[in-house]
Formats: C-alpha cells, sequence, structure tokens
C-alpha cells in the first residue's frame, strides 16, 4: 500500500511533470506517435483491405498477417530495426515498427468486414447499375464500417502498448517514464508511469467505445 | 587472448554461424527459460479460466463482469502490466509469469465461454432426457463440444505469451528477450537476430503443436469443412 501511496505522491509532485522528461512530454510524444502511425497505418491497410475484400482475392494473406503480427515480438522487431542502417534517424525505427504492427489489425478486419457484406445486397447493387467502385464506396463500405472501425480500435490499443515497448528500444512516450523507474530502482516511478500508461490504453479504448455507440444505427454492428 | 579473426563476430554481422556454435549454451538457457515461463503462464491461465468461464456460462449475472474485468486487463500494455506488479513481486520470474497468466485469462475465458455458449440447445435437452445430471452434462458434453473454440483461445494466448515473454527483459526474465536486450546494448546483431528467430520459431512450433493436440481431441470434426 505505502508503493500506491508513494506512487500517488510521484504523480502529484508538480516537478514531475515539467521538463523533457516529464510526464507532460513524455504524454505528448505518445499521443503524437500514437495518432501519427495510426493514420499512416489506416493510409496502408484500409485501402489495401477494402480492395482485397471487394475483389474476394487474398484471404489467406489478410488471415495468416494477423497470426504472424501475434507471433513475432514487437521487442524484437524494435530492436532489429534499431540496429539495422535505419537505426540512427531519430523516430523513425520506432514509427516503422508501431506500423508495422498496426497494419495486421485492420487489414484483417477491413478484408473480414467486406467479405462479410450479404452478397444479394452487392448483387442488388450491380443490378441497380453500380460499378465496381460505387459498390465499393456506396454499399459495401458502409455496410463493413462497424467491423473497419473495431480493427481501427483493437490498432489504437496496439499503438499504444508497442509506443510503451519502443521506450526499451531508447523511443519516446511514457514508456521511458517506467524504464527511467527501473534504471533509478525508483518503484513507485515505475507504478507511476505503468498507471499513466493504463490510463492512456483505457481512454483510447473508452473514445472507440463511445464512438462505435454514438455512430449512426446503420454502422452499428449485428455482432459480426 | 588471441587476437579476434576475421569471422563474422568481428565483422558484427546479422546472420552468423560462429555465434550459434560458441554460444549454443546460453542460447539453450534462454530457450528453457522461455519455455518455462511461457508454458507456466498459459497453464495457470487454463487452470483459471475454465472455472471462469463455466462459472460465467452457469451463471448469468457473472458473465458480465467477468469479460468485463478481462477485456481491461488485456487492454492495459504488458510494459505497464509488469511494472504494476512490481510492488507485489518484486523483480522475479513470478512476476513475467503473474502478467502474461492476466494476457492468456483474456482470450481463454472468452473463446471458452464462447465454446460453452455455441452447444445447441437440442443437445443439452438431449443429455438431460438421457437422464445426465449437470456435472456429466457439462463434463461429457458441453466441455468436449467446447474443445474446438476453447483450443482457439489457447493457441492465440499461447503464441502471444511466446511473443510478451521477451518484454520481461526489463525484469531481467524475458528468457530470449535477455539476450535481445543484451544484445540491444552491445550493438550485436547476431544475438539480436538469432533470438529473434528462435521466438518465432517456438511461437510457430507451439501453434503447430496445439493444432495437433486439438485434431486428437476432437476427431469427429475431421473431414468436415470448418
Amino acid at each position: 500500500m505505502t508503493t500506491l501511496a508513494d506512487a500517488w505522491s510521484w504523480l502529484t509532485t508538480a516537478a514531475n511533470w515539467s521538463g523533457e522528461n516529464g510526464v507532460r512530454h513524455r504524454l505528448a510524444e505518445h499521443v503524437f506517435l500514437t495518432v501519427v502511425c495510426l493514420a499512416l497505418s489506416c493510409l496502408i491497410a484500409l485501402p489495401v483491405g477494402l480492395v482485397l475484400g471487394h475483389l474476394g482475392k487474398g484471404g489467406a494473406l489478410a488471415v495468416n498477417l494477423a497470426n504472424a503480427g501475434r507471433a513475432v515480438p514487437t521487442f524484437a522487431v524494435l530492436v532489429l530495426l534499431l540496429l539495422s542502417p535505419l537505426g540512427p534517424y531519430g523516430p523513425w525505427p520506432t514509427v516503422i515498427a508501431l506500423v508495422l504492427f498496426a497494419v495486421p489489425p485492420l487489414l484483417t478486419n477491413a478484408y473480414v468486414g467486406m467479405r462479410g457484406v450479404d452478397a444479394d445486397v452487392v448483387r442488388a447493387a450491380r443490378g441497380m447499375g453500380m460499378t465496381g467502385g460505387q459498390t465499393l464506396l456506396r454499399v459495401e463500405l458502409p455496410l463493413a464500417l462497424p467491423l473497419i472501425l473495431t480493427g481501427v480500435r483493437i490498432a489504437a490499443v496496439q499503438l499504444v502498448a508497442t509506443a510503451t515497448v519502443a521506450a526499451l528500444a531508447g523511443g519516446g512516450g511514457l514508456g521511458r517514464i517506467i524504464t527511467a523507474g527501473f534504471n533509478l530502482a525508483s518503484t513507485p516511478q515505475v507504478v507511476a508511469g505503468a498507471c499513466l500508461v493504463a490510463v492512456l490504453a483505457l481512454v483510447v479504448e473508452g473514445v472507440f467505445e463511445a464512438v462505435g455507440r454514438l455512430a449512426p444505427a446503420g454502422a452499428r454492428g449485428r455482432g459480426a | 587472448m588471441t587476437a579476434p579473426p576475421d569471422d563474422c563476430l568481428a565483422r558484427n554481422e546479422w546472420i552468423c554461424g560462429a555465434y550459434v556454435s560458441t554460444r549454443s549454451e546460453i542460447l539453450a538457457d534462454a530457450v528453457v527459460q522461455h519455455l518455462q515461463l511461457a508454458g507456466a503462464s498459459v497453464a495457470i491461465g487454463l487452470l483459471l479460466a475454465l472455472p471462469l468461464a463455466v462459472a460465467a456460462r452457469r451463471w448469468r449475472w457473472a458473465a458480465g463482469p467477468v469479460l468485463a474485468i478481462t477485456t481491461v486487463l488485456y487492454t492495459i500494455p504488458a510494459l505497464a502490466m509488469f511494472s504494476l506488479l512490481l510492488p507485489a513481486y518484486g523483480l522475479s520470474a513470478a512476476l513475467v509469469v503473474a502478467g502474461l497468466v492476466l494476457y492468456s485469462l483474456t482470450l481463454l475465458v472468452r473463446n471458452i465461454l464462447a465454446g460453452l455458449r455455441a452447444v445447441p440447445e437440442e443437445t443439452r435437452q438431449a443429455a438431460r432426457g438421457l437422464g445426465y445430471g449437470p456435472i456429466r452434462l457439462l463434463l461429457t458434453v458441453e466441455l468436449p463440444l467446447a474443445v474446438p473454440a476453447a483450443m482457439a483461445g489457447l493457441r492465440m494466448a499461447t503464441v502471444s505469451a511466446v511473443s510478451l515473454v521477451t518484454i520481461g527483459a526489463i525484469v531481467g526474465h524475458g528468457g530470449l528477450g535477455n539476450l535481445i536486450h543484451a544484445g540491444m546494448n552491445t550493438y550485436f546483431k547476431a544475438q539480436v537476430l538469432t533470438a529473434s528467430a528462435l521466438c518465432v520459431v517456438i511461437a510457430v512450433v507451439a501453434d503447430l503443436l496445439l493444432l495437433g493436440v486439438q485434431r486428437l481431441l476432437t476427431p469427429w470434426t475431421r473431414g468436415q469443412a470448418s
């Protein structure tokens, strides 16, 4: 219990919030990394997943990608990229690793969502004279939206987690508070940093949960 | 000390046979530690998940809280999870196992519960009509029918655990993660790549082994498209 009290007093000490190693800066780094990498991975993964799902091709790729993403340790990829020729280029190893781990859930869910659209609906759209592109954007995409959003949520939570591990490999973000705490053998700081990371992850999850609830009824999942 | 020869170790290459042959003992120790940590976590997770899933199935009111708590636990990043458990376990292997148990719980409870819920009501009624009591119904009808879903969860949990053990390197109990961490600090490319590759190999082999076990446990699913 004393550790929790110490962690609380660490969190409420103003000095720990300011400066380059302070909570405010690390939190901003963490959120910035997460948002930028989420946008990047959406730009990469969603078009591919939507088109593959529309064409009904590459199902094996979409499924195996998700499994591979689970089997490869994030820490290993971060360190491999850090030691690669990319290593010296500031945040790039971290950004690439984060994007690599956010792409599988996005792509797989987009693909599964597109494939899950009722074939009769697609046929009806074609019968009305819609082109492939129109069907994709106006019929399949809205119907696949709940699963696509689930993919974005999983990717966002995964990004928060991976960005934390990035601190082990010299990246920024809230994980640095934890690693610094370990280096200082300061359990209160470690626990305080962990609480911040956990709260951030739960807030991200909660935001997406709220978005899903507030979305118009048509975009809401029917439990796919 | 002889002068280092011009081999792949001296040149710090990514792929290096000399590394594997000279460090085979360290690698074997790390692999064994990795397997112990991941194996213990998944085994304990399974022992805890089974009663939780059965309870959540039996009593409707229990399902909500059980699923909510395990989902919250799963959302917490691994590094933070290990750090939060630090005051309770100190810098020990038990800390890593405890953290990984909490993660595997989520996947296992969700999947076992889904498997139990998917047992058709007609099947249950038929068993009851044959005079099966609730315990016998659970053990000989419901649980066997839930095996495919449970095994899917077990495979996911195992692969995740193998991958997440590496993060235990922060407390010095990360199996192959220790080698990756040490290799990062000393810029030792061969060590990082070899340890990373071994992690993936362990995950893939474990997944295939469990797939084999699943086939043996559920002979009735063979020959039909799943």
